[in-house]
């Protein structure tokens, strides 16, 4: 069989606490870019219009950028989108000018200016107060994820797997958002969904890799649980590797070949399924134990687990 | 020991791979370029329109695939969208206005498919194009228009029972009405009086005999639903007129959601949903002679119209009461059990009205409806040329001098009266509507998304493929086939579920799904691999990873599933797409991984003695 094949435990809680010391940095820092850099907030959430057109060829940027300015609007944003016969215009939120109709009066504007017809690809209007909304209900959205899965995993192992856990998926979410905001992408709807998937992604890692710990707890009575938890990492890494290799894989050709529209929903999971394996093994494990998770926590509940210590099929 | 299938296994996944197939099958077909063709008025189109249109394409030369009558609807297949879209100006040329035609893709699903109910999955707007318009209402003005209202009822019942007053005032800011009177006495009996409505919450203003009354929270409650239903009527019998072959107005709280698939003019279907509709009640005018008017011969005074059947009626030029003075209309029966349509209007609409009708009993009353409909002409501004349509809906005896509340007898059936009082609501805009949020995606777009989205399905699936059966081989090869049924899988759900849409992050979740997917089964042939180092037998090895790595499985995807419902609930139109496959695919997924990959390996393996394992 080729493979991974990890016979030896590897002494992962070794480096718990330059892990721990590293995850902190990168938090305060992430935290520290948020609240002073910002965010790029894409059109869903700061309101405002956008419109994707099709050029037969290559496409003008600056004679475009001219006749809009001409036209009064000098504060639009035009760049390619995906190709450079696709543009994209963005126009932020503007009190004097009827929005709803500005796509088709930006659309015309386009339309004389070029000898072809331009392509209406996408036209987006937002209102402002629909924007504003959905940030809330977006950050509203990933806090009840975080206590949800919380009870649930509190319900199903232990309180300190369960702060472990969260712990482990707020460092992704704290981190994907902060990278977003280091590298200034636009950060929309689809890029939520993203950090969402993440948190999915990276508590389907923790939860395997926790109830791994659980069964070594139970299995091994004579170590110490640091051994117990550097044995369960062990015992859960080529399925961790495998996993994320196969995942990443899948997400790369997103990358690469799903288009421009969910570039940022592929960039933050891919970056996300990264960290998620990362704190999965770090954060939520060294969390765990720093809590001072011991074999008595888990003792009285599992009934069926302990039945299989006795093998009663040899 | 040896590892056998129980029967309820082989049952189980034969069924499921059966009906996962089946309903999944649909969507092989490829949809046709097609014209839906629907009479207005909720009428059927008749067998001689469709024998009409089959001789007019035949003339221009328009080739036509099928063409048939289904559920009052006519539906005619072409083989390209240019061919559909030459068709589409010839049958609006030949039917003329009484019909809708309406681009649509039309599903080409085989009969006996169609027969167990198997159809396409929905295409959300993303990947299909089309339009969707998010609409609030302006619950502030309709609450302001009842609260001004509130003050003159007040004015007028307060001087109908002798109580004196200062002044009355609507403050809208605070949403009450402030009442200032001369002395305790008529203070006292204003409140008795106000307070036989239980809808009024009354209590003491800060001067010196005053009160405030403001509308309790079920009567605030109670106008904010009227506005939004009335809004959802207005709307849905506008989109109609748009000519969409599936259009969408759904309710999303306090807004309204609307989807028009295929609709690239967004110009046009703004200015429709836009259009005003107003109503006005004239009497008919009895001194002039219908041929008379006919003929040309109508004095300036009266007016000559048509009822929807094309009967001329000849009403007076002065307007009784237009419909804004509505602020009710509803449909019951009366005490015979006949149809009656109850009309209830605002104070100042109450005193018109009484001044209008006290010499007129006896005479007829018309209900003019007045729309407003953009044309194919379009205007120096851009806009299309608004053509104003009036149309007699009702003709009613006025039995009695009318107030602010009345009722119109007569009617033929009970769907006439609701239809009545759906149109008096219709013209009497309670609150005004704008569109907050558009989302218009062109077909070049969305036909790139759904090949974007294909290609990255497969360069996904092809490269998990390659790698599960590097990896594990023998083993490998299992996870593939459950890899590949889980797809099938996920397309044969979100074809039955009716309410399920792909849209672009959907086609990306199915993607995802396809890379995550695996990890159940790479969690139970790791354990297997760890049982055989450990030195188990085969069969054992067989037995306990599948036993031991449940658990962990359930656990890892229920909480994801957690995730994924939440996406659910606060995304909207495409997140929620995308939710959905994550969704279906991590119950699909856990299915085939565990049952299905299960009965393979003990097909295989489990009922003979075996020393190692290809994994």
């Amino acid at each position: 069989m080729i493979g991974f094949n990890f016979q030896t435990t590897i002494n992962f809680m070794k480096l718990k606490i330059p892990a721990l010391i590293l995850s902190s940095i990168l938090i305060v820092a992430s935290l520290g870019l948020i609240t002073t850099k910002g965010l790029n907030w894409g059109l869903d959430f700061t309101g405002g219009t956008v419109i994707e057109v099709g050029y037969q060829r290559d496409a003008d940027l600056s004679a475009i950028r001219s006749v809009l300015a001409d036209e009064g609007f000098p504060d639009a944003v035009v760049q390619y989108f995906g190709s450079s016969q696709e543009v994209l215009i963005r126009i932020g939120p503007r009190d004097d000018i009827e929005q709803v109709t500005l796509g088709e009066q930006i659309l015309s504007l386009l339309d004389q200016q070029d000898a072809d017809t331009v392509d209406m690809r996408r036209i987006e209007f937002v209102g402002p107060s629909v924007g504003a909304e959905l940030k809330e209900q977006g950050g509203l959205a990933t806090l009840a994820a975080l206590i949800c899965i919380m009870i649930y995993v509190a319900f199903r192992f232990e309180w300190r797997f369960a702060l472990g856990a969260v712990a482990a998926l707020a460092h992704d979410v704290i981190l994907t958002v902060g990278l977003f905001s280091l590298l200034g992408l636009e950060f929309d709807l689809t890029v939520l969904a993203a950090v969402l998937a993440v948190i999915g992604y990276s508590l389907n890692d923790t939860i395997v890799v926790c109830d791994r710990i659980r069964e070594g707890f139970l299995r091994i009575r004579e170590s110490s649980p640091i051994e117990v938890v550097n044995e369960s990492l062990t015992g859960t890494l080529s399925r961790t590797f495998i996993t994320s290799l196969t995942t990443i894989l899948v997400l790369l050709v997103l990358f690469f070949k799903g288009g421009a529209l969910i570039h940022g929903f592929a960039t933050a999971l891919l970056f996300g399924v990264v960290i998620g394996t990362y704190s999965s093994v770090y954060i939520a494990s060294s969390t765990s134990l720093l809590l001072g998770i011991s074999r008595e926590d888990l003792m009285p509940p599992p009934v069926e687990k302990e039945g299989e210590n006795t093998e009663p099929l040899i | 020991m040896l590892n056998h299938n129980p029967l309820w296994r082989y049952l189980v996944v034969v069924l499921v791979l059966l009906v996962g197939t089946l309903y999944a099958l649909p969507n092989l077909y490829p949809e046709d370029p097609a014209i839906q063709v629907t009479a207005t008025r909720g009428g059927d189109v008749q067998q001689d329109s469709l024998v009409l249109l089959q001789q007019r394409f035949e003339a221009e030369n328009i080739p036509l695939k099928a063409i048939e009558l289904q559920d009052g609807q006519l539906l005619a297949r072409f083989n390209n969208t240019e061919d559909q879209l030459r068709a589409r100006e010839v049958v609006s040329r030949a039917l003329g206005g009484n019909y809708v035609t309406a681009l649509n893709m039309a599903a080409t699903t085989p009969d006996w498919l169609a027969a167990i109910g198997a159809s396409p999955m929905n295409l959300g707007l993303d990947l299909r194009g089309g339009v969707h318009f998010l609409m609030a209402i302006d619950m502030q003005t309709a609450l302001d228009t009842q609260l001004e209202d509130l003050a003159q009822v007040f004015r007028a019942d307060l001087r109908e029972a002798r109580i004196r007053f200062r002044g009355i005032d609507a403050d809208t800011e605070r949403g009450i009405v402030t009442l200032q009177f001369r002395n305790s006495e008529d203070t006292a009996a204003a409140r008795s009086l106000i307070g036989q409505d239980r809808d009024m919450d009354i209590s003491t203003g800060p001067v010196e005999f005053s009160l405030q009354v403001g509308m309790s929270e079920a009567r605030v409650a109670e106008i904010r639903e009227y506005a939004l239903q009335q809004n959802i009527t207005i709307i849905r019998n506008r989109v109609n007129e748009i000519g969409v072959a599936e259009p969408i107005v759904q309710r999303q709280g306090e807004r309204i959601i609307v989807q028009l698939p295929g609709v690239q003019d967004t110009a046009r279907a703004k200015e429709i949903l836009g259009a005003t509709a107003t109503l006005e009640f004239r009497l008919v005018d009895d001194n002039v002679d219908l041929n008379d008017a006919l003929a040309g011969r109508v004095p300036p005074s009266a007016e000559l119209y048509y009822d929807r059947d094309g009967r001329p009626v000849v009403l007076q030029r002065r307007v009784m009461l237009t419909g804004d003075r509505i602020t009710g209309a509803n449909s019951s029966f009366d005490e015979y059990g006949r149809p009656q349509v109850n009309i209830s209007l605002d104070a100042q609409g109450g005193n018109m009205f009484s001044q209008a009708t006290r010499d007129a009993i006896g005479r007829g009353m018309a209900t003019v409806f007045i729309e407003f409909k953009p044309t194919e002409e379009i205007g120096p501004d851009g806009n299309p040329v608004l053509e104003k349509i009036e149309e007699v809906i009702n003709v009613a005896t006025i039995q009695a001098r009318l107030g602010r509340s009345f009722r119109i007898t007569g009617i033929n059936n009970p769907g006439e009266a609701h239809n009545l009082a759906l149109q008096l609501r219709a013209g009497a805009l309670l609150a005004p509507i704008q569109i907050i949020e558009e989302r218009t995606i062109g077909p070049s777009l969305g036909r790139e998304n759904i090949e974007l989205g294909q290609t990255a399905i497969m360069y996904g699936l092809v490269a998990v493929l390659i790698f599960m059966v590097l990896y594990y081989r023998g083993f490998g090869l299992i996870a593939n086939a459950a890899l590949v049924v889980n797809l099938v899988l996920i397309v044969g759900v979100m074809s039955m579920i009716p309410g399920a849409t792909l849209t672009l992050p959907g086609m990306a979740g199915i993607v995802l799904t396809v890379g995550m997917a695996v990890d159940a089964n790479v969690l139970i042939f790791e354990r297997i691999r760890e049982e055989l180092r450990d030195g188990r037998s085969v069969q054992q090895a067989i037995h306990h990873g599948y036993d031991k790595a449940l658990s962990t499985i359930a656990d890892a995807n229920v909480t994801t599933l957690i995730a994924a419902l939440i996406l659910f609930g606060v995304g909207t139109g495409p997140i929620k797409g995308f939710a959905v496959t994550l969704m279906i695919g991590i119950v699909t997924s856990m299915f085939t991984a565990i049952v299905g990959t299960r009965l393979l390996v003990n097909m295989i393996w489990g009922g003979r003695r075996v020393q190692s394992l290809p994994i």
